[in-house]
């Protein structure tokens, strides 16, 4: 085991998919001589070449155009959207091309392509530059879903995207690029659509994805130190495929569900793991159902109207003390 | 290369007999098929929308007879012509408009989307230029994994004024792609006249200067102009020297689609334009070059035996089954989202 920046486990990723498969490449803007500019890149180009790790102009249409295109004939691109927010300039070329066309042409394509985006809020970059959007990714059929909270899961879940045969969008998050973890050395391949059980608790169960995971952990502490309330932690890491099975087995065990969420309230992920719950689990509910949100709104810049818009630990844990018991 | 003059010498034949009959054969087929097509939409056979390229065949067999068997083409809606250019099955391509199992796409895709992979059909797209971008990553693969594989991609004028144009030509011209961008300019976007709307008297070629490529205007209607100049541009992009930008000047006899009768068009247009139909013309030249009628009639024959055949085929198949909703969103064959 390695320590690693979840920044470095992204590079570590692509380098050993570079590595065993020939086909695999990476494009995007800026990510080859600059190394990306959340320097998540940095070394490849080094060590692949300008053939195989290729800036390309600004134009996000092209860029997952081209994937597409090389994803049909045979190759395995990694495609970088430098920020989340772009994907809007391009999605057409998301939404309608890339995860329509094996299902309208009867299974004729496969369209293996892994499309690595930064995410989310938290560096005071405003609306334009820190939304999390991985609901609208969701909301598509015919895309793979991906969000890591960890170093180990960014190389892990990153290989196994790169492998599968589908198109798969892998949000990494803007402000876990720093964070370090423990990561297997040597070939390191996870499982897409796997969630994980982080920590293990009786009353209460906390469903989480990317930076709302740490956040989560540090509630459940929290709330096990100070309030005698003891949460179990569920890190999503795949919203499509969705592990419905062990988020099920482990809201059975506690009667109760939170979700936290960083995308905006409205059809953000955990309303169909809400619904879901409902459905199909509700009378092993002890209690509603709640979700914890960014409010419906486009997130604000300053230091503290942005830590008061995301949830924070202090919003996990006053909620889960309000509305638990 | 503007303008390309029409080789009419017998004397100089740089094509031959054997290429021009594939090329009639090719315009002609495209031409009963989609005419039948269009008879059976009138019954209520074929379901939908379907937009037609009578009028505009000589542009998709040309191309069609220039490409190698490996080269890919990425086409539009319009894109009936391309596909059969290819040497896709007339019953695949009419069952698919009926919504049968023996379509192309098995009854899932429609009349706007044929594919046939088998014969270098990447696909068929409906949403304005996003095909440019996906058919220059399929010409970015071909050089990755040198082959010699060409792209040729088929767009309409109404398709230079959107974003996904430029960002295709410009990666494309600076990636030196072995790609073929061709504009079949018909003079109209859906309903309005394409001079309207953009500030240049030729939407694509006025703007190849800005991707540092060659200005080319072809005469669409003249399936021969149409062969030199795709084979000239195949050939640069199969020997390395990228990507080219070809504007072929067209008319589609029909309108936009089946609900559109085209009355905004002035009728002297419409009648100068049927006048200069690619097919009566290239028929009087096999002619001029010493093919027999009885050769061009036994052909004519043929065709319209193959399409009443195909006709018959895809009526006579089944309706898709149902089973096939949930088949095939993802690489495994099924749709599952969760476990
Ligand atoms: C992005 C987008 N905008 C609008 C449309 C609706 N639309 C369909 S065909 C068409 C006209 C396209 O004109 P042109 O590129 O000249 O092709 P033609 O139909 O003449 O072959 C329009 C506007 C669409 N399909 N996609
Ligand atoms: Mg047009």
């Amino acid at each position: 085991m390695a320590k690693l920046t979840y920044r470095e486990a992204v590079a570590a990723g692509i380098a050993q998919e570079m590595r065993r498969d020939e086909n695999v490449v990476l494009i995007g803007e800026d990510v080859a001589a600059a190394g990306g500019v959340f320097k998540a890149t940095v070394g490849l180009l080094d060590e692949f070449g300008p053939k195989r790790v290729r800036d390309t102009p600004i134009a996000e249409q092209a860029i997952l155009g081209a994937a597409m295109g090389a994803a049909m004939t045979g190759m395995r691109p990694i495609a970088e959207i430098m920020f989340s927010d772009f994907l809007a300039v391009c999605w057409d070329i998301v939404a309608n091309q890339i995860a329509k066309t094996r299902y309208m042409t009867n299974g004729q394509f496969e369209i293996p392509l892994v499309i690595r985006t930064a995410n989310g809020g938290g560096s005071r970059f405003g609306a334009q530059h820190s939304q999390s959007v991985e609901n609208w990714a969701m909301a598509i059929p015919g895309l793979k879903v991906v969000a890591p909270s960890t170093p180990a899961d960014v190389k892990g879940l990153l290989a196994a995207a790169v492998r599968d045969p589908d198109p798969v969008i892998f949000f990494e998050h803007k402000a876990l690029y720093a964070t370090k973890g423990e990561v297997p050395d040597g070939e390191y391949v996870d499982e897409l659509g796997k969630a994980k059980v982080l920590r293990q608790g009786s009353d209460v169960t906390i469903v989480a994805l990317a930076l709302m995971v740490p956040r989560a952990l540090k509630a459940a502490e929290l709330l096990e130190s100070e309030h005698g309330i003891s949460a179990t932690v569920v890190d999503v890491r795949s919203l499509v495929p969705l592990d419905t099975q062990t988020i099920f087995a482990e809201v059975e065990k506690t009667g109760r569900l939170y979700t936290v969420e960083e995308n905006p309230r409205l059809c953000g992920w955990g309303a169909e793991i809400s619904s879901l719950v409902a459905e199909e689990l509700f009378y092993d509910l002890d209690g509603p159902i709640v979700r914890i949100t960014t409010p419906h709104i486009p997130l604000p810049a300053a230091d503290n109207l942005e830590d008061a818009t995301i949830p924070s630990v202090e919003k996990i844990v006053q909620t889960i003390r309000e509305t638990a018991g | 290369m503007n303008d390309q003059q029409n080789n009419v010498s017998p004397d100089n034949d740089d094509i031959g007999e054997e290429t021009r009959l594939r090329l009639y054969r090719s315009q002609l087929e495209i031409r009963q098929l989609e005419n039948r097509a269009h008879d059976m939409f009138l019954e209520n056979l074929v379901k939908g929308t379907s937009h037609l390229a009578v009028g505009q065949e000589a542009i998709a067999a040309a191309f069609g007879v220039a490409m190698d068997s490996e080269d890919y083409t990425f086409c539009t809606y319009r894109g009936h012509a391309h596909t059969l250019a290819r040497g896709a099955s007339m019953t695949g391509v009419l069952g698919e408009l009926m919504g049968r199992q023996c379509g192309l796409l098995g009854g899932k895709g429609g009349s706007m989307h044929l594919t046939d992979v088998e014969h270098g059909v990447m696909g068929s797209y409906a949403i304005i230029g996003a095909h440019l971008p996906i058919a220059m990553g399929a010409a970015w693969s071909a050089q990755y994994r040198g082959t010699s594989q060409v792209t040729v991609c088929f767009f309409g004028d109404g398709t230079t004024t959107i974003g996904a144009f430029h960002e295709a030509l410009n990666m494309a011209a600076v990636w030196k792609l072995p790609i073929v961008f061709v504009c079949e300019n018909n003079l109209y976007m859906e309903y309005t006249p394409i001079g309207e709307v953009v500030p240049v008297e030729h939407p694509a070629a006025d703007r190849a200067s800005a991707y540092g490529l060659e200005s080319i205007i072809v005469d669409g209607n003249d399936a021969d102009a149409v062969y030199r100049i795709a084979q000239k541009a195949i050939k640069l992009a199969r020997d390395g020297g990228g990507p080219s930008l070809i504007e072929a000047k067209t008319y589609r006899h029909y309108g936009h689609s089946r609900a559109d009768p085209g009355t905004y068009r002035p009728p002297e247009e419409v009648e100068a334009w049927l006048a200069r139909d690619p097919i009566p013309s290239y028929r009087a030249r096999l002619a001029e070059f010493g093919i027999g009628e009885e050769v061009i009639e036994a052909m004519e024959t043929e065709v319209d035996a193959a399409v009443d055949e195909a006709t018959e085929t895809a009526k006579a198949s089944p309706i898709p089954s149902v089973d096939i909703i949930d088949k095939d969103v993802w690489a495994d064959g099924g749709c599952a989202w969760r476990n």
